[in-house]
């Protein structure tokens, strides 16, 4: 008897320890997993793949990769008999990283869909990664503060309306000014706090880099597709500096003490009405309009270009783009890819699906399934939409997919917190900037 | 005699049982992930299925990164500051609470309490701690690596402290009483039964608690990335992190980040190995 329970025992330890999936886990049916990047709408994804087994009987399992990880968590992943069938990559240069897994799209549904075919990863003339949503970022401000200050009657400079800034020059004296009387106006600063953290800087060495590096590429008729992206001059720096000393100066936060605020605090910042300012994209209105006790009105919210004083930007508009391309698991069974793109297309072209895409998970799509009519409600993606949909600006695009590597960004990161602290001079930054440029490329 | 054979039958029929599951996870959890481990070191790789072997590429990269050797100098220094601090701390209030004094128990347990907690939890509460004190004078603790270096000091010490006490408490209780006593008798003064007979009795403790701090310092990986993650500009990135930085910052550095990982294991296991036998030399000296 006891030897019999040992036996049992033991052989229990065995299983638990040897994986119990490789034995009991079931292959009858295909399941779809799919890695999501955005952890903000995961309990929505969870809705959408209920939703699909209600109507199709196939399972998705949605899995998201914690703020900062998807890189790593999707190492991990890929190697495991759990490996995702729907992962996504960030540009050209995520793709380097994963071509061995990344399928041939060219062929698909959704590619056949996609409004503006020049925006899909592409290699060789083939597709490996369809964009699934548009995203726009600039600085957000909020109209009534603006107002605000339109109104009092001792300002220093002319303007009496946000429409009338244009350039960086008319925007840095209404900044200027704007500080000059931030107890009038009942804020702390302009801006909010420019977050520094490692990690929470991205902001700044990856958004706000994009501009003067897409003037770089465009002036000197830079092809993207080649390996001229590899050298930078960072020839604008200059402008990148006039914004970013505008943001630093002319804030709530003193800058030696930027290295400990993340983007969260910026948000709360704008959204408890303690600044007028800050520079984010439409993704941030869940996280303005969700915290407690804040201020801004959902039609006093809306965009401005980021202008750094570059001739000609009276007629840039804002940086709409995407870095969030889908990818199908080339690895996967062909049940399995098949089953990836049916669940693609029934999230992208079916009323249901397509009621999720806008209306819950708030994305703009680029897909031609869907109407004028289907567009989030949010107030700052209609601001992204209209600022697109202008004839007198052209928008910039996110060259920030062709940055070389995420330890440029972060080097870069930290050489503008160790500038915002007095440590390092701009000169300093530049070198970091082309050197990290040049050494990371090297790797591609 | 009959019986210690047939005990001795029974254990070698049942060995396989009692062996058998720790000696498939040993295999499955440890064994089998560092050979993978070595080898990948010698491979490009975005995971484990895609290895393309590349001879010491990886090795020759790893040792030409200054980041890293910053990274091992910056170990060295942290490590070599905080065993002595632990050590010495941990020893003394091991000491104070062998007295017999009045809520000593509940001193134990406070003292051990914080290293209950996570890593990640303590490094983010550290760093709003220091980033109040350092905020009096106007930054934080990303303005100079100083500031980070004692600050992952008094983490450190702040975590293993108490369990490093709990060890050596363990090592002064066991001293025979009549010893002390005798020494007493014999006119030793306090500081005499310290250094003659209370530290040479409790040397295996110091080799175990040498030996953790030790290990613990240099693998050092949650504290750093809750605390500093390498701010000011890397300065403060430890091995560890430097590691995985390499493996996820670039791409195509994955097996550059192995081969980092293996020169790491090989020196934590060298500098454990001859600590470990500096002490045994000592131990059995007694």
């Amino acid at each position: 008897m006891k030897k019999t329970t040992a036996l049992i025992m033991s052989f229990i330890m065995l299983i638990t320890l040897g994986g119990c999936n490789s034995i009991f886990g079931s292959d009858k049916d295909v399941t779809v997993r799919f890695l999501n990047f955005k952890p903000e709408i995961a309990s929505v994804y969870t809705d959408v793949a209920k939703a699909y087994k209600d109507e199709t009987g196939v399972t998705v399992i949605v899995d998201t990769a914690a703020n900062n990880t998807y890189e790593s968590t999707l190492a991990a992943k890929l190697g495991t008999s759990e490996a995702p069938t729907i992962f996504q990559i960030n540009g050209p240069r995520g793709y380097a990283n994963w071509s061995d897994y990344c399928k041939d799209l060219t062929d698909s549904e959704l590619y056949k869909h996609l409004n503006d075919k020049s925006m899909a990863v592409t290699k060789d003339g083939k597709v490996y990664g369809i964009p699934y949503l548009i995203e726009g970022y600039g600085i957000i401000y909020n109209e009534e503060i603006t107002d605000k200050y339109f109104a009092l009657d001792d300002k220093n400079t002319d303007f009496m309306s946000m429409d009338e800034i244009n350039n960086f020059e008319k925007l840095s004296r209404l900044v200027t000014d704007m500080q000059a009387s931030k107890e009038k106006l009942g804020i702390k600063g302009v801006f909010a706090a420019t977050s520094l953290k490692s990690g929470e800087d991205w902001r700044w060495q990856t958004h706000l880099a994009n501009i003067p590096i897409y003037y770089e590429f465009k002036n000197n008729n830079i092809d993207l597709s080649s390996d001229q992206t590899k050298v930078l001059n960072f020839e604008y720096a200059q402008n990148f500096k006039n914004i970013f000393d505008l943001y630093l100066n002319n804030s709530t936060t003193d800058p030696k003490l930027l290295g400990s605020k993340i983007v969260d605090e910026s948000m709360a910042e704008f959204a408890l009405g303690q600044c007028a300012m800050v520079q984010n994209g439409n993704w941030a209105w869940s996280q303005i309009n969700g915290i407690t006790g804040n201020t801004v009105k959902e039609n006093k919210i809306k965009f401005l270009p980021i202008y750094t004083g570059i001739e000609g930007e009276e007629k840039q508009g804002l940086c709409i783009g995407t870095e969030n391309f889908i990818c199908i698991n080339s690895k996967a069974s062909e049940e399995e890819q098949k089953a990836a793109e049916d669940f693609l297309n029934w999230l992208f072209t079916s009323d249901t699906g397509k009621d999720f895409v806008t209306n819950k998970l708030d994305f703009i799509s680029p897909f031609n399934t869907f109407t004028n009519d289907e567009i989030p409600t949010d107030p700052l993606a209609k601001q992204v939409i209209e600022w697109s949909k202008r004839t007198d600006v052209d928008s910039v695009p996110w060259n920030f997919t062709l940055f070389p590597s995420q330890t440029f960004k972060n080097d870069f990161g930290a050489a503008l917190l160790q500038y915002a602290q007095g440590n390092k001079t701009w000169t300093d930054v530049v070198t970091t900037v082309t050197e990290q440029w040049r050494a990371e490329s090297a790797k591609l | 005699m009959q019986n210690y054979k047939m005990l001795n039958r029974k254990l070698k029929k049942y060995s396989p049982v009692f062996l058998g599951p720790m000696l498939i996870a040993f295999t499955t959890v440890f064994i089998v992930p560092f050979i993978m481990g070595v080898y990948l070191s010698f491979c490009k790789f975005t995971t484990v299925d895609n290895a393309v072997f590349n001879g010491f590429e990886n090795f020759i990269n790893a040792l030409s990164d200054t980041n890293f050797l910053n990274a091992l100098w910056f170990t060295v220094k942290f490590t070599a500051v905080s065993v002595i601090t632990v050590n010495v701390i941990a020893f003394f209030l091991a000491l104070l609470l062998t007295r017999k004094m009045r809520g000593s128990n509940l001193f134990r347990t406070i003292f051990f309490m914080p290293n209950l907690i996570g890593g990640i939890v303590l490094g983010y509460i550290w760093n709003l701690i220091i980033n109040g004190v350092l905020g009096l004078m106007g930054v934080d603790i990303t303005y100079s690596a100083t500031y980070g270096f004692w600050g992952l000091v008094i983490l450190m010490n702040w975590q293993m402290i108490g369990y490093m006490m709990v060890i050596y408490i363990a090592g002064i209780q066991s001293i025979p009483g009549s010893l002390i006593e005798a020494s007493h008798i014999d006119g030793a003064s306090a500081f005499q039964t310290l250094k003659s007979i209370i530290i040479p009795m409790i040397m295996p403790s110091v080799t175990i608690c040498t030996f953790l701090t030790l290990s613990n310092s240099f693998k050092l990986f949650d504290q750093n990335l809750a605390l500093t993650n390498g701010a000011p500009n890397r300065e403060t990135a430890m091995m560890a992190l430097d590691i995985y930085n390499t493996f996820y910052g670039s791409i195509g550095q994955q097996g550059v980040g192995q081969a980092k990982a293996v020169i790491f294991a090989i020196i934590v296991a060298l500098i454990a190995w001859i600590q470990l036998r500096i002490t045994r030399a000592r131990e059995e000296q007694l």
